[in-house]
């Protein structure tokens, strides 16, 4: 059975070259762009994993994740979250709120198909 | 808390400071008059040998003896036993105190910088240097934590070199990619490109700016901040006017607002115009050659001057703080903020340092005073280091408008900040010396129960 990668990230050439390489490797990639209405497009459609940007216009990806924690059908859903920023006080608050792997950019794409297969194996 | 109570002694040693370096200064005297070290020994009684240990420094030698060689010598007995090398020789101790795992042999500072003053004197000019760069790192990484303009610059470098790399992995990793999805990888590389050089631009030109501590302004109070501190805050145009008629008060504080290079918009101009306005009202109440006579007649006390000059507390701190530093007046920092807590007014001494950005240490005295409005507040506090250095903190708050029933008063608290010298000055305090920081980006006390953010000092980059 296909599965399905949500990528939640306003960058549309990021977005572009993670789809296509997640396409090639068997997922299904569904994206959104924007930080508000971002946990309504979780929830109408909940993937077996969600590749979250920290830095949203509209809402930050910590607070769309820790609104989505309070919702059962997203509870355990595994996160990989990309951010720009990798001290310690943002490993700590992801790590709080259940982030399964945290990736610093700039990533390759080696390392993002490596973590959702691990964290979704096919 | 009750105030502190500090007894301002100078020691008897700070006085007279009493330095085996004496030994280099009387042989230096000896050779430039061309008195034969056996000849100088006899007229003063001792044989030649010891007089060879007493100017290498490897003997001391007493008051009576130094009277004596200063006499044959010609010279004042303090020019033999004081002199730059009392700096010196702090510099050095403080060097050492630096890497305590490494067991300077502190006590022997003074050995070092007779036998070998070159050497003494670069180490103490490269911990002057390395106290330099960590000010320096630390008012930087405060801007990077705080600077909107630069996070957004940053933020954007980053994201186009994530675009590029990822694409440029697509497109050099192999496998089967249609022409269609090869044009549009390279229209992005082309776009990501073009990004990132203009990114990379602007990030080069802001830095640049930077480059000298004189970092562009990018706030209104800023480009004012940016002028006081060229000027170390002293305005010698809006001085003297004492009985100046309004208008021509007026006339000088604008002819001021307009040659001020930095300051370039009409909201930076505002803000210098109410400073100027608060400075020359300052100077008029007290001017300057009255007030720096009265400042060494009190001690420097603000309390007692603002008896003198039958000023408030902030106008008397802010006149000590702004007038030049001399020779018997010591650089004074100030720092005020208003009832959000918010620092208006910065201006810094070594080794505390103000925040240029964000939020500063809650244990400061100025933040205490907002709670105790109209109650003076002195404290000694100690900032964090390498070698931990005190100052001694006094602080009020009053409001800044008369008050009034149809509104809430609006405060503003200012805190004075003076170098507390262990060596010179005996302290009685009937409180703790606070343990402050500059703000919890670049403070390593990590047991800290203010503590806003980790430190950038403690933090663990993997």
């Amino acid at each position: 059975m296909t599965r399905q990668v949500l990528i939640i990230e306003d960058e549309p050439n990021i977005v572009e070259a993670i789809s296509f390489i997640l396409s090639r490797d068997g997922w299904a990639v569904a994206t959104h762009a924007d930080g508000k209405t971002a946990v309504d497009a979780v929830l109408n459609a909940v993937p077996d994993v969600l590749v979250l940007d920290v830095m949203l216009p509209g809402r930050s990806g910590y607070d769309i994740l820790q609104e989505l924690r309070g919702h059962d059908l997203t509870r355990r859903l595994p996160v990989l979250m990309l951010t720009a920023r990798g001290q310690r006080t943002d490993r700590e608050q992801a790590a709080r709120l259940g982030v399964n792997c945290f990736m610093t950019k700039p990533f390759s794409n080696a390392d993002v198909i490596r973590s959702l297969n691990e964290l979704v194996p096919g | 808390m009750r105030p502190h109570v500090v007894a301002l002694v100078y020691s008897k040693e700070a006085a007279m400071p009493q330095s085996r370096l004496a030994g280099s200064r009387i042989r230096e005297r000896r050779l430039f008059l061309g008195y034969k070290q056996s000849a100088l020994a006899k007229a003063v009684g001792i044989s030649a040998a010891y007089l060879n240990l007493i100017e290498h420094n490897r003997r001391r030698a007493g008051a009576q003896l130094v009277r004596d060689l200063a006499r044959e010598l010609k010279t004042d007995p303090r020019a033999l036993t004081e002199g730059a090398e009392v700096a010196l020789l702090g510099a050095l101790r403080e060097a050492g105190q630096r890497m305590p795992d490494l067991a300077p042999e502190t006590h022997r500072s003074e050995d070092l910088a007779g036998r070998f003053p070159g050497w003494a004197s670069l180490v103490a000019a490269q911990h002057q240097r390395i106290r330099d760069l960590e000010q320096l790192v630390e008012a930087l990484s405060d801007r990077l934590t705080h600077d909107p303009e630069l996070a957004a610059s940053l933020h954007e470098v980053i994201s186009a070199v994530t675009a590029i790399r990822s694409t440029v992995g697509i497109l050099t990793g192999g496998g089967e990619i249609d022409a269609d999805w090869q044009q549009r990888f390279m229209r992005n590389m082309r776009d990501e490109g073009l990004r990132l050089s203009g990114a990379a631009q602007g990030l080069v030109g802001y830095l640049d700016a930077g480059a000298d501590q004189d970092m562009a302004p990018v706030v209104p109070g800023e480009e004012l901040a940016a002028f006081l501190d060229r000027c170390d805050h002293h305005l010698d145009k809006l001085e003297g006017l004492d009985g100046a008629a309004r208008d021509d008060i007026s006339a000088r504080i604008e002819t001021l607002v307009a040659q001020v290079a930095s300051v370039q918009t009409e909201a930076a101009k505002d803000v210098a115009r109410r400073h100027f306005q608060q400075y020359a009202e300052d100077a008029c109440a007290m001017p300057q050659g009255a007030f720096q006579a009265a400042r060494r007649d009190l001690s420097g006390d603000p309390g007692r001057l603002a008896a003198r000059f039958g000023q408030p507390l902030p106008s008397v701190m802010r006149r000590l703080a702004f007038l030049p530093a001399g020779r018997d007046v010591p650089a004074v920092g100030l720092v005020s903020c208003d009832g959000s807590g918010a620092l208006i007014l910065r201006k810094s001494v070594p080794g505390f340092a103000v925040p240029r950005f964000g939020a500063a240490c809650p244990y400061w005295p100025l933040y205490q005073s907002l709670s105790r409005p109209g109650h003076p507040i002195r404290a000694v506090v100690e900032m964090p280091g390498t070698t931990p250095r005190r100052f001694l903190c006094q602080a009020v708050c009053l409001p800044r408008e008369p008050l009034r029933f149809d509104k809430p008063p609006v405060f503003e608290a200012v805190m004075l900040i003076e170098p507390f010298d262990d060596a010179q000055v005996t302290t009685t305090t009937d409180g703790p010396i606070l343990a402050v920081g500059s703000s919890c980006r670049v403070c390593p006390r990590t047991e800290c129960a203010a503590r806003r953010e980790a430190s950038l000092l403690a933090a663990d980059p993997g």
